[in-house]
């Protein structure tokens, strides 16, 4: 392992970030503070308590795995996407490093960006409502999971892309609506029948249901079922970078 | 000794179909700067690009210090540093902080001291703290140069370094290069600049349609592929060349004031002696002579048309 290398790519990548802190901290922030306004105090006003919880309370998980997914999959794929576009990517190649390095170089500092701007959510989110985490370490377990499988998805995403639109399309076509049908602010039983059955096959449920149990252990789905559908979607992102390693596809001529 | 860079019957066909390399034979001597020579989309920066596996060989092998580039792609290249054709940089980043990048990149541990040597030998020391974007073109050229040599490599790849850098420039750069080799680093470089290729290489390849039609140290080269003109300055304008002197390859210019002899320095016999006896029987009186000998461009230029 050329760790040397890794701590190159990863330090570079994370004085990216903190050269643009305030650019990066105060869009998550305005938007937590957003999503308190309109959903917390206007929706929130009327809906008393989910499941003995308060709603503002309620929905703090939710925002911050909407924050952790768009995060890993923006940071991650503008992280590769970059030096793409620049073709300074070519120096990755010519350097005596492997694909495993420069993955866990650039899925690593994309990962450690959105837990970054998941604690500021966090802190953000307890100027509005109490909160108490019932089982930290799971909480932490899960935002870790779910930014480092992300960011791999995102990595995959930002290889593939070949401007700056595709780059763009995945997260706004598929995430984001993912998130806002994965229960962030409702629990999957306040809907009617037909839909409480569709959204059960959307995998963002599991996530945020797993991570709402490690707040407040009420859960949408069994906490075991969480943890075993993030691990699955952690392993497919795994495979799909592993083949993408091995045939060099979209890297190499 | 083993020469630092083999190529044994390389060959690549691009995606396209492109045929960029056809059995392509070449060894490279530790501690020689060798100039590829060739005309656009000779193959060139292929040729290159799979040496420091940027590109998937199709057929046939490189090793680089005695490694193969595709069976210990690390080790090979570890030794290698290149400056592609294409500047290319972040530009929000600053030059020191790229320099030191590529060192790290390359697993070596910093040494800010030496990267100091580096900046300063490309008069980029007080541009250190400057962001990319902030260079001029002719910097950003020295700053893929000071990348390259971040990682003290034992072969340095140039690929066509002096485009877009001023006269001043390009002899400062070619100063570092001499240096360079003279601390024992391989050089390869490809230039459009025949001048440059004659001055600074040991040896020359000239490359055209993937293949490489003939690798010579530059000063053979230029002896035996050298035609020689001799320019014969006449006392009074000749009108038309008399008959004894047609079976001499001889130009009269326009005014007739000049003959321009054309004769091959790979021939036995120049013919010079001969001719000037005629010159004389015709009663033609020589006021000057002047000799000169082809540029590698001529030889060039003969060899790529004799190809194409
Ligand atoms: N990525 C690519 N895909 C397909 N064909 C390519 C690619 N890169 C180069 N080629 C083709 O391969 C051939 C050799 O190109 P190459 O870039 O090696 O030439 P070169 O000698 O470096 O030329 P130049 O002096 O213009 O830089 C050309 O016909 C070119 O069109
Ligand atoms: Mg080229």
């Amino acid at each position: 392992m050329n760790w040397l290398a890794i701590k190159s790519i990863y330090i570079s990548e994370m004085k990216r970030f903190f050269r643009t802190l305030s650019q990066s901290i105060l869009s998550p922030v305005l938007s937590t503070v957003l999503y308190f306004v309109v959903f917390g105090a206007a929706i929130g006003g009327r809906i008393q308590e989910v499941g003995g919880i308060s709603y503002g309370a309620f929905i703090v998980p939710g925002l911050i795995m909407l924050t952790v997914l768009q995060q890993s999959l923006s940071n991650a794929s503008f992280g590769i996407y970059f030096p793409k576009f620049t073709g300074t990517i070519f120096e990755l190649f010519t350097a005596p490093i492997s694909f495993v390095e420069i993955l866990i170089g650039y899925v690593g500092s994309a990962a450690s960006k959105a837990m970054i701007i998941a604690f500021v959510t966090l802190i953000t989110a307890t100027f509005f409502v109490d909160l108490q985490i019932a089982h930290p370490f799971w909480a932490l377990g899960f935002l870790v999971l779910t930014a480092v499988s992300f960011s791999l998805l995102g990595f995959i995403i930002g290889i593939w892309a070949s401007n700056f639109e595709q780059l763009q399309i995945i997260p706004l076509l598929v995430v984001t609506p993912l998130v806002f049908l994965g229960g962030a602010f409702y629990s999957a039983d306040m809907l009617p029948g037909f839909w409480e059955t569709v959204v059960k096959f959307n995998p963002v449920l599991y996530l945020i249901s797993g991570f709402r149990w490690a707040f407040f252990e009420v859960s949408d789905v069994p906490v075991g079922v969480s943890l075993a559908a993030i691990s699955i979607f952690l392993l497919l992102c795994i495979s799909a970078v592993a083949w993408i390693f091995k045939t060099g596809w979209r890297l190499k001529e | 000794m083993a020469p630092i860079i083999e190529i044994k019957n390389l060959t690549k066909t691009y995606g396209s179909g492109t045929h960029a390399l056809d059995h392509v034979n070449l060894n490279i001597e530790k501690g020689e700067i060798i100039a590829l020579l060739g005309p656009n989309g000779a193959g060139k920066t292929t040729l290159i690009s799979a040496i420091c596996g940027m590109i998937k060989i199709s057929s046939g092998t490189v090793t680089v210090g005695g490694f193969d580039v595709e069976k210990e792609p690390r080790k090979a290249r570890a030794q290698i540093g290149l400056v592609p054709q294409e500047i290319a940089l972040d530009i929000f980043e600053t030059v020191w902080n790229s320099v030191r990048l590529t060192r790290g990149l390359f697993g070596r541990k910093p040494d800010d001291a030496y990267l100091e040597e580096v900046l300063k030998s490309l008069s980029l020391w007080d541009k250190k703290d400057a962001k990319n974007m902030a260079l001029s073109g002719g910097m950003k050229r020295r700053v893929m140069i000071a990348k390259a040599l971040s990682h003290q490599p034992k072969v340095l790849f140039l690929d066509e370094p002096t485009a877009g850098v001023d006269v001043a420039l390009r002899r400062d750069m070619w100063d570092v290069v001499r240096k360079l080799r003279d601390s024992g680093v391989t050089i390869i470089l490809t230039t459009h600049y025949i001048e440059e290729a004659e001055e600074m290489a040991d040896r020359i390849g000239v490359i055209n349609g993937g293949k490489i039609l003939l690798v010579e140290n530059t000063a053979t080269l230029m002896q035996s592929f050298g035609r020689k003109t001799l320019k014969l300055s006449l006392v009074e304008p000749l009108a038309e060349l008399p008959a004894s002197l047609s079976d001499y390859d001889l130009q009269r210019s326009q005014d007739g004031l000049t003959l321009t002899y054309t004769y091959d320095t790979r021939a036995e016999r120049s013919g010079i002696t001969r001719m000037i006896a005629d010159l004389a029987a015709a009663s033609i009186s020589v006021r000057d002579l002047e000799s000169h000998q082809s540029s590698l461009e001529d030889v060039f230029l003969t060899l790529v048309e004799e190809t194409a």
